[in-house]
């Protein structure tokens, strides 16, 4: 298991050197002058020229990626302009923000849409079934910023019983002291339950909003799949041998039945972290994918490049995980690696 | 079915979660409430030192409210009874006097003036704050410029609580100049402790901490989310404000930032939309605040270096197609104030902006464009910022429109935030929108910017003319001289002569639109147009 996991690691390292060269090549074709951005909007050409010399973006381009490597393999990933703040930093303090509501998005849908989708499996063409289909058809049609807005509006506009949609905490709250960065955990850890129940109060439209949006491919990858063991011939056998329906479906088809919902929940996992940057934007959510666009508008290279980068060495940690949890639920994927 | 089970589960769990909050706690909330103010706007600071390198706008209001300057301006109520700074009056600020004589002005320093940290404020610190600013180069360097203000050895220690500054020129700008944000007063002391050899400034250490003797200072930054002023109880310059704390959000979504004022969660905020301010006015639950931007104007420009616009009938033409009364109504929700159709051939007043005397009327415009060898029309581009996409938008798409009907066919050219100004410094864009408003509110020092044959990067249409450049030089001098009939007379020549020639076709002078809650009150209205939180009162 190791061995592999080591592996695996070591097959990264050309795609990450890969994305390291393509994000710096991209960030410089973005149109746009940083340099004449940040000099305001009454700046001379001398201005300009001065702060482009101060930005070292006067320099050749192959002088500028070097800079960059060397900078880098020290873990520094340069300033970012928008915000005056090293972009290692920032990417640290907002990882957790976007990690808490994606994965807490995650877990609200895998929660309604497994179900849902053993259901629709167990009887198809039946009511549950349709619904099923209406659920998730409904779910992934609609663009996460308006459901986002949508939920806005109904909950906190009219209703009034959703918190202020003002980011992680209500303005009144302060943080918890940061061990993990995800207030709900570090809220428990301080034994704050003021503070817990404020964070999931602000949690709970944001996380609703990706979970809507992430119940289709999880319950239609759950149906299908468990269309497919629920008609196989060990399962039969099971029946014919008088099992419960409960285990015969628990036990026997739904483990069988979860590798590819396994797969399909990473690939989700990954388009929800993109579909944040919208949530993010709804919900001022101060996480990682409101700041990269923030910087993209103003053609701000260092938070792009770090973000592109913290992206791929996550997507490799997930895909890593997920490998490793095949070899925990099938046998023949360990003895395969 | 589930879904709406599960959409009914989730309001019922958010409305369970309501109640467990202890009575006793939701009263410190109040009180907590009543002395916080909470403004909620769209982008933050990058920089709280407006010295600093490309700090943005809202840096800038950081900056007014957590330092001093030597001079302000007086406050002057408008007829519709806003507070609007006096542009002639000044008020002494970290001066108790001021003396302005022919060729210097000398400052006495309050004596009982500290910075945040306690250290008094002394006539070092005042030399070195301004010394900061006409070296650092950028923004403040060239602001500074403005006023004639370029050198260190301007500005003189006399003793521990007297500079003088001395005036390299005449220049009746020098004074306004030390009245806007740039001067300000910085803790040199504790700012010198943390320059290095590289950063001699002490740049890198006033991007994050404010370093004055402001009425507020900074507590707490968090970058694209959250600003936290707390106010200084020490701060002696002037009546103690009345918020305690200033809580200040960012909120990227406008439609939020509108939930959250009609909710009465937010008590202030500005940037919204035209639209979104017109229906809230008719709503009548909020106070909103409409003033026009001082010393600025949207208008069309077109490049006068290149055919076909170096010819003046086709400006003339365009001129006389511009939809103005419909750009007013669709783009603008009728929140401005427009600059066309004066009915006069002349200007009245020696003032800025002033109407000019196009109107729509497309069958001149077409006789001008045949007069000027263009029967058919002729294609072109209009390019606009799409950082201001919900005004530039429709004005260029109703622009388009109408320059259609006389035979121009104009394709929309859109430029991103990032790469407007770089566009508008190679000063190629045939035709395009843009606005540009001048902290100085002076005639000539706008069309210093705009019309001076020294081609600054604001004379956007490449515009050249001795005639000009002699009626602009004229002004400065005049008002320098204090001869007032000789003033108007070149106010009045530069601004016929803009209007005749047309090289650029002013439409209207946006307005600065701020909403607050029924019970916050206070506002005052600024050249730099950001809030100034020592007069905001609450409750």
């Amino acid at each position: 298991m190791l061995r592999m996991v080591l592996k695996r690691l070591m097959l990264a390292i050309p795609s990450l050197i890969g994305v390291v060269i393509v994000t710096f090549l991209l960030t410089r074709a973005l149109p746009g002058d940083p340099a004449a951005y940040f000099a305001g909007p009454a700046a001379t050409e001398e201005a300009v020229a001065q702060i482009r010399k101060q930005l070292g973006l006067d320099q050749p381009l192959p002088q500028q990626f070097v800079r960059y490597v060397s900078d880098l393999s020290r873990g520094d990933m340069g300033v970012a302009l928008t915000t005056g703040q090293p972009v290692a930093a920032e990417i640290m303090s907002r990882l957790p923000a976007s990690a808490e509501l994606t994965l807490l998005g995650l877990i609200v849908s895998v929660l309604i849409a497994v179900p849902l989708g053993i259901l629709a499996a167990t009887s198809p063409g039946s009511m549950i079934d349709h619904t099923c289909r209406i659920v998730t058809t409904a779910g992934v049609s609609l663009p996460v910023f308006f459901t986002g807005l949508v939920l806005v509006y109904f909950f906190y506009y009219q209703l009034g019983v959703a918190p202020a949609p003002l980011g992680r905490l209500d303005v009144y709250f302060s943080a918890p002291p940061q061990i993990t960065g995800f207030y709900l955990i570090d809220s428990l850890i301080a034994r704050d339950g003021e503070t817990f129940v404020a964070s999931l109060k602000q949690l709970i439209l944001p996380a609703a909003t990706l979970a809507i949006f992430a119940l289709a491919p999880i319950a239609r990858m759950t149906r299908a799949s468990m269309l497919a063991v629920l008609g196989s011939e060990f399962v039969r056998t099971a029946r014919a041998s008088g099992l419960s329906p409960g285990t015969v479906i628990v036990t026997y088809a739904f483990r069988n039945a979860m590798l590819p919902v396994i797969t399909t929940l990473g690939m989700v996992f990954s388009f929800l972290l993109g579909a944040n940057v919208l949530v993010e934007k709804v919900f001022a959510w101060p996480g990682i994918g409101s700041y990269a666009v923030e910087a993209l508008i103003a053609s701000d290279f260092a938070p792009v490049q770090g973000f592109v980068l913290t992206m791929a060495v996550m997507y490799v940690m997930l895909n890593l995980l997920i490998d490793v949890l095949y070899g925990l639920i099938d046998p023949r994927v360990r003895i395969e690696a | 079915m589930k879904r709406r089970t599960f959409l009914k589960s989730l309001s019922a769990a958010s409305a369970a979660s309501a109640l467990p909050i202890p009575a006793v706690w939701s009263s410190a909330k109040a009180q907590a409430r009543q002395e916080t103010l909470l403004v909620v706007s769209e982008s933050g600071p990058n920089n709280v030192d407006i010295h600093g390198v490309g700090t943005n706008v809202p840096g800038y209001e950081v900056s007014w409210n957590c330092y001093d300057r030597l001079i302000s301006h007086e406050m002057k109520t408008l007829p519709n009874g806003t507070q609007y700074y006096d542009r002639d009056k000044f008020k002494m600020e970290l001066a108790e006097d001021m003396n302005v004589g022919d060729m210097s002005a000398t400052f006495k320093l309050r004596k009982d003036a500290k910075f945040q940290d306690g250290t008094p404020v002394t006539a070092k610190d005042v030399k070195w704050s301004l010394d900061r600013a006409v070296s650092v180069g950028g923004f403040p360097t060239f602001q500074m410029g403005a006023g004639s203000l370029t050198k260190r050895e301007q500005f003189v220690v006399v003793d521990d609580h007297t500079v003088r500054v001395d005036f390299i020129k005449k220049d009746r700008l020098t004074i306004p100049d030390l009245a806007v944000i740039v001067p300000c007063i910085i803790n040199s002391g504790l700012v010198q402790k943390h320059a290095t050899e590289k950063d001699p400034w002490g740049l890198e250490y006033t991007k994050l901490n404010t370093v004055g003797g402001g009425a507020y200072k900074m507590t707490k930054w968090q970058p694209g989310a959250e600003v936290i002023l707390e106010r200084n109880d020490d701060w002696k310059l002037g009546p103690q404000p009345k918020v305690r704390r200033i809580i200040w959000r960012m909120v990227p979504s406008a439609g939020n930032r509108r939930a959250l004022l009609e909710r009465g969660d937010a008590d202030i905020s500005y940037e919204l939309p035209n639209k979104d301010f017109v229906e809230l006015r008719e709503a009548g639950k909020l106070s909103i605040v409409s003033t026009p931007f001082s010393n600025g104007c949207q208008y069309i420009g077109m490049n006068v270096t290149k055919p076909p616009f170096d010819n003046l009938k086709v400006r003339q033409a365009v001129a006389y197609a511009i939809p103005y009364q419909k750009i007013m109504d669709a783009a603008l929700y009728g929140l401005a104030k427009p600059l066309y159709g004066s009915g006069l051939d002349k200007v009245k007043d020696a003032a800025w902006p002033v109407a000019h005397n196009y109107n729509t009327d497309i069958a001149k415009a077409k006789q001008l464009l045949a007069e000027a060898g263009y029967p058919n029309g002729f294609e072109t581009s209009i390019s606009f910022d799409l950082g201001f996409a919900t005004i530039n938008e429709p004005l260029c798409v109703l622009v388009q429109e109408s320059l259609a009907q006389i035979g121009i066919k104009a394709e929309i050219n859109k430029v991103t935030g990032a790469n407007w100004r770089t566009e508008l410094n190679k000063k190629t864009m045939p035709l395009y929108t843009n606005v540009f408003s001048g902290w100085l509110d002076y005639p000539e020092y706008f069309f210093i910017w705009c019309y001076h044959g020294r081609n600054s990067i604001f004379n956007t249409m490449g515009y050249q003319s001795k005639e000009m450049d002699a009626f602009i030089d004229g002004a400065g001098d005049a008002a320098t001289a204090g001869n007032a009939a000789a003033y108007e007379t070149n106010v009045k020549g530069f601004l016929d002569l803009a209007f005749t020639d047309i090289p650029r076709i002013p439409i209207f002078q946006p307005l600065s639109n701020v909403a607050m809650q029924k019970n916050v009150s206070g506002y005052q209205y600024w050249f730099h147009r950001r809030l100034d939180y020592r007069s905001l009162v609450k409750g």
